[in-house]
């Protein structure tokens, strides 16, 4: 053993060895370096409350979009109106798990008949389907009036952001009045002109969707895209100045990698999360302007024509407006729930 | 008031204005982009009882004149028209008359909520994590995530019709207190988690910490310091309670047969009742507009803190 000289510049010839097999364990990766979107996805994941709304969301979903193909009766059809045949009465009303006359003549000569799992509602249509038909519709509406307000509020928030000086001055503006507009106020006044201006120039094009529901899509396209547009600015003008974006510029990035690297990995979580949430209150607005009378077209049912229709039978059929109301309740706070927890899981900073 | 608060003052009074005035053009001309005019409807006429119809209500003069001529009429006269609908009566007088019963439930609905709300957010808060504390914020979740029409068709179920305590109708006083409950829940709920916070957040503060530690008694720490502070969060939810009240009681009045004003509005939509329509919007948007600005204003004035810009 040699003796150890504490202030030699001799050079200490062992730490020049090959390294053996235990230094080499250090260089083993333990784990694989993880994402921000594995990050986010892993806390998303034991978020508990959010990960059981996230599945409610989607058995809701599925089942909205999958049971109408084998279901056997149809949202719009009337089960005792027969071609050539006077209306038989006794389809209508039925409560759960009861037949029309036909039907039970059905049953006891051994066929078998689906039965109604709702019963049927005042005009002898299937209730099940109704109900099921009203989800998809109200989930529709929701997430494409937020997927409108998203693009709007993108484009001008960015527009504003990124010019900054007098186009930010005028479109923020602009917004300040928007913003200060009563929104359900103007949406019911826009939505009742814009059902008798639309009907004449939809005829014959896309009539199946409605007037109504496409006013609401107007409506969310004129005055919900304000918040978004104030987030987006927002979050661009904060990220412009922060320092890692600085410090990328001292070491010579150029515009687009800061822009594709920094700027936008940063945002877009904001923006979904966001966007996210916007789809339970698009789903509240349709839902209460159908409850209006304001909503989707007669034959076609959303969650909220169902529970207005339900209000005219509500001592003899409460559980007509109970369905209704606990799915779309169901469907609103699972969304709230699931925005929520991706806000925890995918933006810490937000977390208030 | 400094100098600089008045200019903030004047600034959002003249975007309240602005805001106002929107409001009025915006449903002046959407309501006569409707096709046809208001009279195509009517059973039974021919064109030359209707040019008389129109000659009566003013409709054959340019819009332009038109416009002036009803933004005059309301800011002169608060005179928004007759009634098309409702023969012989003013929009006035119709909207004079629903305010009256509106008001009252509103603004029963809007105490009873602020009070139990914040009453409810302090008690959880200090009670933070224990089983009352939890109890409350399940059940204000539940609240805040339930459409008013909703909740208001479920208490009609429970209480007037399956256990017939009070009645259906909100016609009578009696009558209204299932409305104002309806109409209470949500901002009750939210009250209670803006409360909870906010309280929560002012426990956390350095003052209260010092006010410890010079002896002061829980009490006074709760009542003296913590209470008061916590409020000013409440208090900026004002103006959105009110608009929230102001559309819940569209639907809140259907439900219930309220003869208030959402019952007119919402019947006037059906009936296409258009000065009804504008007269209606504009009143209860300027209600909300001017309710905003009073709430930003006093949320200045109340606490110094906060910046201006």
């Amino acid at each position: 053993m040699k003796k150890k000289k504490l202030f030699t510049f001799h050079v200490d010839l062992d730490m020049f060895l090959p390294a053996s097999d235990k230094d080499k364990e250090y260089l083993v990766q333990m784990r694989p370096s993880s994402t921000f979107f594995k990050d986010g996805m892993r806390r998303l994941y034991k978020n508990k409350v959010a990960f059981v709304s996230f599945i409610i969301i989607i058995i809701i979903t599925l089942s909205s979009i999958i049971v109408p193909f084998f279901w056997p009766y149809s949202y719009e059809n009337q089960l005792g109106v027969v071609p050539g045949k006077p209306v038989d009465s006794s389809f209508k009303n039925l409560a759960p798990f009861e037949y029309g006359s036909t039907e039970q003549q059905k049953i006891e000569a051994g066929e078998k008949v689906f039965p109604h799992v709702f019963g049927t509602d005042a005009a002898g249509r299937d209730y099940f389907i109704r109900v099921i038909y009203g989800t998809r519709v109200s989930l529709a509406v929701g997430f494409f009036a937020s997927v409108i307000v998203l693009l709007i509020g993108m484009l001008i928030g960015s527009i504003s952001g990124y010019f900054g000086g007098k186009v930010d001055l005028v479109i923020m503006r602009i917004v300040d009045i928007i913003y200060s507009l009563p929104d359900m106020l103007m949406v019911i006044l826009l939505s009742t002109v814009l059902k008798l201006t639309l009907n004449p120039v939809i005829e014959g094009t896309v009539e199946s969707i409605g007037a109504n529901i496409i006013s609401l899509f107007v409506v969310f396209a004129l005055l919900y895209w304000v918040g978004m547009s104030r987030l987006i600015r927002g979050q661009i003008l904060s990220l412009r100045e922060q320092e890692y974006v600085l410090s990328a510029k001292a070491t010579g990035a150029k515009g687009k990698w800061i822009i594709t690297k920094h700027l936008i990995p940063n945002c877009i979580s904001v923006v979904i999360i966001s966007a996210a949430l916007q789809i339970p209150s698009a789903i509240f607005t349709e839902s209460y302007l159908s409850f209006l009378g304001l909503g989707v077209n007669a034959p076609m049912p959303s969650l909220g024509s169902l529970a207005s229709d339900a209000l005219n039978g509500i001592t003899s059929y409460p559980y007509r407006l109970v369905i209704p109301a606990v799915v779309i309740s169901l469907i609103v706070l699972s969304l709230n729930l699931f925005g929520d927890g991706l806000r925890d899981a995918f933006d810490p900073k937000l977390n208030g | 008031m400094n100098s600089k608060m008045l200019g903030y003052v004047v600034k959002r009074l003249l975007l309240a204005v602005l805001t106002v005035l929107l409001i009025c053009t915006i449903t002046f001309f959407v309501m006569h982009a409707v096709p046809g005019g208001p009279f195509v409807g009517e059973k039974a006429t021919t064109p030359a009882v209707q040019a008389a119809m129109e000659a009566k209500y003013g409709l054959d003069k340019p819009l332009a004149e038109q416009y002036f001529t009803y933004l005059k009429d309301i800011v002169t006269k608060f005179d928004f028209g007759p009634s098309l609908k409702q023969r012989g009566r003013s929009v006035k007088d119709i909207i004079f008359d629903g305010m009256r019963t509106s008001l009252k439930l509103g603004l029963i609905a809007a105490a009873v909520s602020t009070v139990i709300g914040v009453v409810l957010g302090a008690v959880a808060a200090l009670r933070r994590n224990k089983l009352i504390d939890r109890i409350i914020m399940v059940i204000t979740t539940a609240f805040v995530s339930m459409p008013s029409f909703i909740m208001g068709s479920l208490l009609l179920i429970l209480f007037a019709i399956k256990f017939p305590m009070v009645p259906a109708n909100g016609t009578t006083s009696a009558g209204l207190i299932l409305p104002v409950v309806t109409l209470a829940l949500y901002p009750m709920a939210y009250i209670t988690r803006l409360m909870r916070s906010s309280m929560l957040d002012v426990l956390g503060q350095d003052y209260i910490r010092t006010a410890r530690a010079k002896g002061v008694s829980g009490m006074r720490i709760i009542f003296g310091h913590a209470l008061k502070n916590s409020l000013i969060p409440v208090l900026t939810y004002l103006g959105p309670m009110l608009a929230y009240i102001v559309t819940g009681s569209l639907v809140v009045e259907r439900i219930f047969a309220v003869p208030g004003i959402g019952r007119q509005f919402v019947s006037s939509i059906t009936n296409r009742d258009y000065p009804m329509i504008m007269g209606t919007t504009i009143v209860l948007a300027s209600l909300i507009v001017i309710m905003n600005l009073v709430t930003d204003i006093l949320y200045k004035v109340v606490d110094p803190r906060i910046t201006l810009d």
